[in-house]
């Protein structure tokens, strides 16, 4: 221990380096959010419920929620095709294909917000054909799905990519030479492999989805009630410069962000751990 | 290892029901899956991305340039490039100090510290700009003595510039952090053993190691630094031609029913998105041959 330490001494500017990022990390992240904490903290219990767990808040966190964990499901389900597709087959274009997916990463998420209401409003490029079959996207909890799925999309394909890239084919092998059918094969070996980074890049899809306001607001009417998601409740009650009750809505949704974050690092150190075996 | 050729020729032996290689799937699913993986990327990405060039060039090119070239768009361009040009330097800072002391030492913590880097990636945008506004907004813990003095950060360019880098505080640590950590720090004991001090050290040694990954991560914050919408919608104030970023200068272009206009600006800052995807795919590349070659030069 002391060799280590006597090694990694040799290095100047540990002093300086973490002192910048502590101060940084303390000023631009940690003091702010600390100040939403506190904010509520003056509150009393009764406010807090009231403010946080009025029938309209509730029905945000519903949709929010669920529409969340549809659009991360459905990410969940095309992501591991897509990520299949790309790490095992060969096809034209496929290069272009791969830079593509982190497009929703990279558009403004007001872009997207506009360009999906385009497509999916009464008279857009696919709403004009729909709407008259008595569906409608634009508008309703649907819409809401749709954009949250854009936004999502990414993460389960880049989880679960390096993880079929690094998969040992000699695994497969064994499992046919044993006598498995390409179905039980997959069921059987490729699958549990493969589902600590589908349940991780699930999860950040969904983190993601529950945070989401840019593309939302624009395609989902933001009725009260029905379409409101809770991101958007935040921003009505800072309208009506109504802050305590922003903030006691943030505090419930950081509490969950911050849930989800370490049950992420709980699932990736487990599947750590489970590699290693 | 021998490279299997998976091609599509036929196979030399066409005996009926031939065995397949145990990684490779019949034909009619290879075309299925592809065929399902690529209409769900045309139906969720391609389709958003040709509806903003589409609606934006509707009413033809006269439109679009009288649209783009309006003072208050580019007064919004000018805002976003000023805020990334502070967000990203002091970020890219940030992620090298922090990069670096996390890589190339070991102290207490240092877990519990790679969390808390990533914690703005867990944070709704519209609570990042909550947080601010509870610390500098009239009401907020500043705020009194903020009014006094008159120096006005929410609802001004300053409240922006700190949200954006809120937002985008993670995006070079993150990149740096598990490069620094695989690339270890030998290098870096030669040339402080052969006389180099900690400068000299960190210019001609580990910025060299670290420039892809470096260059990666700044530009995806970038990215995210010109398009943030949420967190800057709430400490802009939403003044026209003063605190109006390009997403915001969307935003309320959108809502007044000026949609060639707020497509317009969109389709800039769509340029940008494609931009930033084609330069992140050569850093990729580069960096992967980059690796490739030193891993040649080593054996």
């Amino acid at each position: 221990m002391s060799l280590l330490r006597k090694q990694h001494s040799v290095l100047p500017g540990f002093g300086l380096s973490l002192g910048f990022t502590l101060a940084y990390l303390g000023l631009i992240v940690l003091v702010p959010l600390s100040a939403a904490f506190l904010k509520t903290a003056g509150m009393s219990w009764a406010d807090f419920v009231a403010a946080a767990a009025s029938p309209r808040v509730l029905a945000a966190y519903r949709l929010s929620f669920l529409a969340s964990l549809v659009a991360a499901s459905v990410n969940a389900f095309f992501g591991l095709i897509v990520a299949w597709v790309l790490v095992r087959y060969a096809f034209p274009g496929k290069r272009i294909v791969d830079a593509l997916i982190d497009l929703p990463f990279a558009l403004p998420t007001a872009v997207a917000g506009i360009a999906l209401t385009a497509i999916y409003a009464k008279n857009g490029w696919l709403g004009q054909w729909l709407e008259p079959h008595g569906v409608k996207i634009a508008f309703t909890e649907i819409g809401v799905f749709v954009a949250l799925t854009f936004i999502g999309l990414p993460f389960v394909v880049r989880t679960l990519q390096p993880v079929l890239e690094e998969l040992q084919p000699e695994i497969e092998e064994a499992a046919v030479s044993l006598g498995a059918n390409r179905w039980q094969t997959i069921a059987r070996v490729l699958l549990p492999e493969l589902f600590p980074a589908l349940l991780t890049g699930f999860a950040l899809s969904f983190a993601r989805a529950l945070g989401e306001y840019g593309s939302v607001v624009f395609i989902s009417g933001n009725m009260p009630m029905r379409t409101e998601i809770v991101p958007l409740l935040i921003i009505t009650k800072l309208e009506q410069y109504d802050y305590r009750g922003a903030t006691a809505i943030a505090v419930v949704m950081l509490t969950a962000s911050f849930g989800l974050l370490l049950l992420i690092n709980l699932i990736q150190k487990w599947s750590r751990r489970h590699h290693r075996v | 290892m021998a490279v299997v050729v998976t091609s599509t020729l036929v196979k030399p032996r066409p005996l009926a029901g031939a065995p397949l290689r145990a990684t490779q799937d019949p034909r009619w699913v290879r075309w299925l899956l592809t065929g399902i993986a690529l209409g769900f990327l045309a139906f969720f990405l391609v389709l958003p991305l040709a509806a903003v060039f589409g609606e934006a060039l509707r009413r033809g090119l006269g439109a679009y340039f009288a649209a783009v070239g309006d003072a208050d768009a580019l007064a919004s361009v000018k805002l976003t490039l000023i805020a990334a040009l502070i967000s990203v330097p002091a970020n890219v800072v940030f992620g090298v100090a922090a990069a670096w002391c996390i890589a190339k030492y070991s102290f207490r913590g240092k877990s519990l510290l790679i969390t808390l880097i990533d914690l703005p990636f867990a944070v709704s945008p519209v609570i990042s700009g909550l947080i601010y506004v509870l610390v500098f907004g009239a009401q907020g813990w500043l705020g009194p003595w903020l009014i006094e003095h008159d120096v006005k950060i929410i609802f001004a360019v300053p409240g922006i510039v700190l949200a954006t880098t809120f937002v985008t505080c993670p995006f070079v640590a993150r990149e740096l952090i598990p490069l620094m950590q695989a690339q270890g720090s030998e290098e870096e004991y030669a040339a402080i053993t052969l006389g180099a001090n900690g400068w000299q050290t960190f210019w001609r040694v580990t910025l060299p190691n670290i420039k892809w990954g470096l260059l990666y991560g700044v530009i995806l914050c970038n990215a995210r630094a010109m398009g943030e919408f949420g967190a800057v919608s709430v400490v802009s104030g939403h003044i026209r031609g003063e605190t109006n970023t390009m997403p915001l200068h969307v935003e309320i272009l959108y809502n007044e029913y000026n949609f060639v206009g707020a497509f317009a600006v969109a389709s800039l800052l769509a340029v940008l998105a494609l931009v930033s995807l084609v330069l992140k795919s050569i850093v990729e590349w580069r960096h992967a041959h980059a690796q490739a070659q030193a891993q040649a030069h080593a054996c």
